[in-house]
């Protein structure tokens, strides 16, 4: 098969790697497995006169399927653990609080009566996360179809490097450089956005400084690398057949782009805006820096304002008693609510259209 | 409807490694014209210059004049969706679209060229399935995708994807070799029915099938590992495989190298 370059040998599994990657020790206990039949070395009851070979009784498959089960399920009783210790801590803050833990704009659970709502931040979670995506995936993809399928192959792994580099940055490197030095040019940013957009709702008037906008920018430049390093990935995944058949049909580079690298790559780029999505969601320290720690609900993403979940918890953690703390963690729970009501959201579109990626595979 | 292939002194590299040299060899409209050859003589290569999927490969380049109805494909100005629209080719492996549906990999050149009007797009979806003797087994499943259906209906549906744009020419590279002897019969069969309208080339390993579907036999061969292939006969298929006038050629045939 000279005429196949090499690429061809990943066909089939690419589409779907990001998602079942966590089947892959199983074939590893195989591999693991292995060895005990050494080649070369005279088997016990192979190379000899009477019967098949016994069962082993005791090989390095059974004490790995023992310790993969020890593994999988102490997983499982810590989850439930800290489950039961979060709802416990939380349970009496709720009860405790004097308004509405839905509605009210407010945190001051160390009051008393304690006062406390999570709207605002469930709110500012939400769209900060959003509109980072919003930012960074059409960027990631662009990057991404670059290195896989434009770039000469020496630059796109320098590139590709670059960009892997970029998601190792701490966040608080993140939350400082966008407070100190990032946060002038948006405001000026804002400033010009209110003067010839301001008739749209979200483009409101000042005074700007820690706003939405600032930390969604943030959190876009953090989710970028990740997005854009796992679509790579899946893009160089697909099989060179579909692309040469493709280019056959008389399709240009980009159309062949469009025909087979887009759709192939679909459920592996979902996955990677979802993982972008999580991290964006659970992000603390950079907004926690670069949010301007309000408790309102408001759409104007230029003025100084908006809080997140995860970055309350960090600014408020420090000075909660033991109320304080329970809310705290009644607002870490509904975190935990979004972030899996988004997983499921994603993976119910993945598989949707199982029947075509399956036999893809 | 089809064409005349002219191709002079074709030379093809992959990077420093030359893999063909100085192929010359005119192939006429509405004939099936065969590459046989022992494996890594460059079929494939001089295949893939004719519709110039060979320089897709990092590296790979062509020399030499390869002509369509006196036309240059390598000519600069030439566009090379153009030359690749009108000549078609089948590949090794069967490679439908693995996310499309039946219909949208029949219909995908079509799409690429800017076809819109889903009347005409089942029109010809219907025809060219027709054509590459499919239709009945896939026309209550059109919905279903294209890599669901066997080996030998998914090379079926490659050829009809090919066919779909309506090529001039259509080049298969081993279009068999994945497949079982029924479904190979299968495309035999198609391909003495497609003959009325295409140029077809057709490598294969296969003799008896280049004896049973072809006109004409270009004999490929090499002197030795790393050396560039070249074409050693060139004839009428019937004289090919009964009287070859090259010693090579007969040795080859006759199953004493290769
Ligand atoms: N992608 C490639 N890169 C480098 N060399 C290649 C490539 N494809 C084929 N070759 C080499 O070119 C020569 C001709 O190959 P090919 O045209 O595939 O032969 P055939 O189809 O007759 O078996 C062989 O020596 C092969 O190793
Ligand atoms: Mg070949």
């Amino acid at each position: 098969m000279g005429d196949t370059p090499h690429r061809s040998a990943h066909a089939g599994t690419g589409g779907t790697r990001v998602a079942t990657s966590h089947e892959w020790p199983a074939g590893a206990s195989a591999r693991v497995a292995e060895p005990s039949g050494t080649p070369g070395m005279p088997d016990n009851g192979l190379g000899g006169g009477g019967g098949l070979p016994r069962a082993r009784a005791f090989g390095a498959e059974r004490a790995f399927r023992g310790l993969t089960l020890a593994a999988g399920t102490t997983v499982l009783v810590v989850i439930a653990a800290i489950a039961i210790f979060l709802i416990a801590k939380a349970v009496p803050a709720l009860r405790a609080n004097s308004e509405s833990f839905w509605t009210f704009e407010g945190w001051f659970p160390n009051d008393d009566p304690p006062k406390f709502g999570i709207g605002a931040l469930a709110f500012g979670t939400v769209l900060t996360a959003l509109l980072a995506l919003l930012m960074a995936v059409p960027v990631a993809l662009g990057i991404a179809l670059y290195l896989s399928h434009y770039a000469p192959r020496r630059l796109g792994n320098g590139l590709g490097f670059l960009i892997d580099l970029l998601a190792a940055v701490p966040s608080v490197v993140f939350g400082l450089w966008g407070r100190d030095y990032f946060a002038q040019p948006v405001a000026d940013l804002s400033a010009w956005l209110n003067r010839y957009f301001g008739w749209i709702p979200i483009f409101g008037d000042g005074p700007y400084g820690n706003s939405i906008l600032l930390g969604s920018v943030v959190l876009a430049i953090m989710v970028l690398p990740i997005v854009t390093s796992l679509s790579r990935e899946v893009f160089r995944q697909t099989p060179t057949a579909n692309e040469e058949a493709a280019l056959a049909l008389g399709a240009t580079r980009w159309e062949m782009v469009r025909t087979a690298v887009l759709p192939y790559g679909r459920p592996g780029v979902i996955a990677a805006v979802m993982l972008g999505l999580g991290r964006a969601l659970g992000e603390t320290i950079a907004l926690a820096l670069t949010l301007g720690s309000t408790y309102a609900i408001s759409f104007n993403i230029l003025q100084s304002g908006g809080n997140s979940i995860a970055a309350n918890i960090a600014n408020r953690f420090a000075e909660a008693n033991d109320t304080g703390r329970g809310a705290l963690i009644a607002s870490g729970l509904v975190l935990f609510a979004i972030t899996l009501i988004v997983n499921i959201t994603a993976r119910a579109i993945i598989y949707r259209r199982r029947e075509f990626t399956e036999s893809a595979a | 409807m089809a064409k005349r292939i002219e191709a002079t002194d074709v030379t093809a590299y992959y990077g420093g490694f030359k893999a063909i040299e100085n192929i010359s060899l005119t192939v006429e409209p509405k004939t099936v014209t065969a590459l046989i050859g022992p494996s890594g003589c460059g079929k494939s290569t001089f295949l893939r210059s004719i519709n110039r999927m060979h320089e897709v490969l990092p590296g790979a380049r062509v020399e030499g004049s390869l002509t369509i109805d006196n036309q240059d494909i390598y000519d600069r100005d030439v566009d090379v969706t153009a030359v690749r629209r009108m000549i078609g080719m089948v590949f090794q492996r069967p490679n439908p679209f693995p996310t499309m549906s039946i219909f949208e990999n029949v219909v995908a050149g079509l799409r690429l060229n800017g076809v819109r009007r889903k009347s005409i797009l089942e029109e010809a979806a219907e025809k060219a399935l027709r054509s590459a003797n499919l239709w009945d087994e896939v026309k209550d499943r059109l919905g279903k995708p294209g890599a669901g259906l066997s080996g030998g209906q998914q090379q079926r549906l490659c050829i009809a994807r090919t066919i779909a744009v309506e090529p001039q020419v259509v080049l298969m590279d081993e279009p068999c070799s994945a497949l079982d002897p029924i479904s190979t019969l299968a495309i035999e069969d198609l391909m003495f029915q497609l003959k009325d309208k295409f140029t077809i080339i057709i490598v294969t390993h296969n003799m008896q099938q280049a004896a049973r579907v072809s006109d004409r036999t270009a004999f490929f061969s090499i002197e030795k590992t790393g050396d560039p292939g070249r074409l050693i006969e060139y004839d009428n298929t019937q004289k090919i495989f009964s009287n070859p006038s090259q010693k090579k050629t007969e040795d080859y045939i006759t199953g004493r190298f290769g």
